[in-house]
């Protein structure tokens, strides 16, 4: 095995010109080293102005996603044996704007986040001496997988619908929203109706299936998307059927 | 992604201090990208061949009631290689949209039996048993009509 890899990192300096650039950086190709590994290194050793974002370097803090020879990935968890000889392309997350080199503005996605309200919500609030809201194993199993979601936005670069058409809330934003709709400590799933059910909503889906695909943590947000949609279809029918909408 | 100039620096950026984004185009050509992008367009692509079909079954139902001379020109037009050719197609992509649709069915339901989830795979099972199952009924109702 070679000992060096060739990292081919987009970089896009908005003070220098009005382009992103490839610019090529050997690095020590070591069994235990990640992409983040290599970028660390051509920080330390290269060019100190490479910009990216990272933290925890355990795929838990969901910091580090990026675009790793075409395919969107936490840097972290992304191992460079996997792609050598090399060369390994590293590219900012696909569909977002680009701040400087691989750092993306993740405003979009924050404000999306919000408007499905990932909180747990009570019509009322039980006296705090009435206890825990309780719940049974098979009942966190309902929403669990959901919860696992880390905010790494590598379903939203791997979704051509959000690529085509930026006003989709997306899939981690359902994910999570369908993560509080199925706990049965809360009670929100109809002010969330609103936003999911919707053009923008799940209806903007057309499953491609790429998020899941795309997810570290095998949270599966596009049978999130698709459940809901299940749902949501059921609920705009009691809308004709019952009186006051079934609300 | 292709490497398009960057926005120019809005007032309100310039005000703050920040330095312009970079807004990444979307090729034309992005389906071509992944199998599983050009495997989903052809997917909604398929839509207009189920359409076709439709029409095609219209018109073998106008004919039929119009009478035996209509049938049997209904009959000629549809043996054209040209007309066989459009329905090998239309049958290839309706197949597709009926697999991709009913693989979609366990995604889109979670069934619980006594607390426990109904495997996703026997819910697939299941909708392609029906397939077959209806399948095969009609296909017992035509050789008996022969």
């Amino acid at each position: 095995m070679a000992d060096r890899i060739t990292l081919q990192v987009t970089r896009y300096r908005p003070e220098q010109g009005s382009a992103p650039e490839v610019v090529d950086y050997e690095v020590p190709l070591r069994p235990e080293w990640t992409v983040l590994d290599g970028l660390n290194y051509i920080k330390d050793q290269h060019d100190g102005t490479l910009s990216y974002r990272w933290s925890c370097r355990m795929g838990i803090c969901g910091s580090c996603g990026m675009t790793v020879d075409g395919d969107p990935k936490l840097s972290c968890g992304t191992f460079l044996t996997d792609y050598a000889p090399g060369p390994v392309r590293v590219e900012p997350l696909r569909n977002f704007p680009v701040i400087r080199d691989l750092v993306i503005e993740l405003g979009d996605f924050l404000r999306k986040l919000v408007r499905v309200q990932p909180w747990l919500t009570r019509a009322h609030n039980r006296p705090i001496d009435a206890g825990e809201y309780l719940q049974t194993p098979s009942e966190l199993d309902d929403y669990k997988q959901f919860s696992m979601c880390i905010n790494c936005m590598l379903c939203y670069s791997a979704c051509p619908v959000y690529a085509l058409e930026p006003t989709f809330i997306g899939p981690a934003a359902i994910a999570l929203a369908q993560r509080y709709n199925l706990d049965s400590r809360d009670e929100g799933s109809a002010a969330r109706l609103d936003v999911l059910n919707d053009h923008d909503g799940v209806w903007a889906c057309t499953f491609v299936g790429e998020c899941t695909t795309a997810c570290p943590k095998h949270v599966d947000p596009a049978g999130a998307i698709q459940r809901y949609k299940l749902s949501a279809a059921l609920e705009s029918m009691k809308g004709y059927v019952m009186p006051r909408g079934g609300r | 992604m292709s490497a398009e100039p960057a926005a120019a620096r809005t007032a309100a950026d310039a005000a703050a201090g920040r330095q312009p984004l970079y807004q990444p185009k979307v090729s034309r050509l992005w389906w071509l990208r992944r199998r599983s992008y050009t495997l989903f367009v052809l997917r909604e692509l398929s839509s207009l061949f189920v359409g076709w079909f439709a029409v095609f079954l219209l018109l073998l139902i106008r004919a039929v009631g119009q009478g035996e001379a209509d049938y049997q020109r209904f009959l000629d037009w549809a043996a054209n290689p040209l007309v066989v050719l459009l329905n090998l197609v239309a049958l290839g992509f309706v197949t597709l949209h009926a697999v991709t649709w009913f693989n979609l069915a366990p995604k889109a339901m979670v069934v619980k039996v006594r607390g426990q989830r109904v495997p996703p795979q026997m819910i697939a099972m299941s909708q392609f048993g029906g397939w077959v199952f209806v399948s095969l009924v009609l296909a017992v109702v035509l050789v008996g009509l022969l």
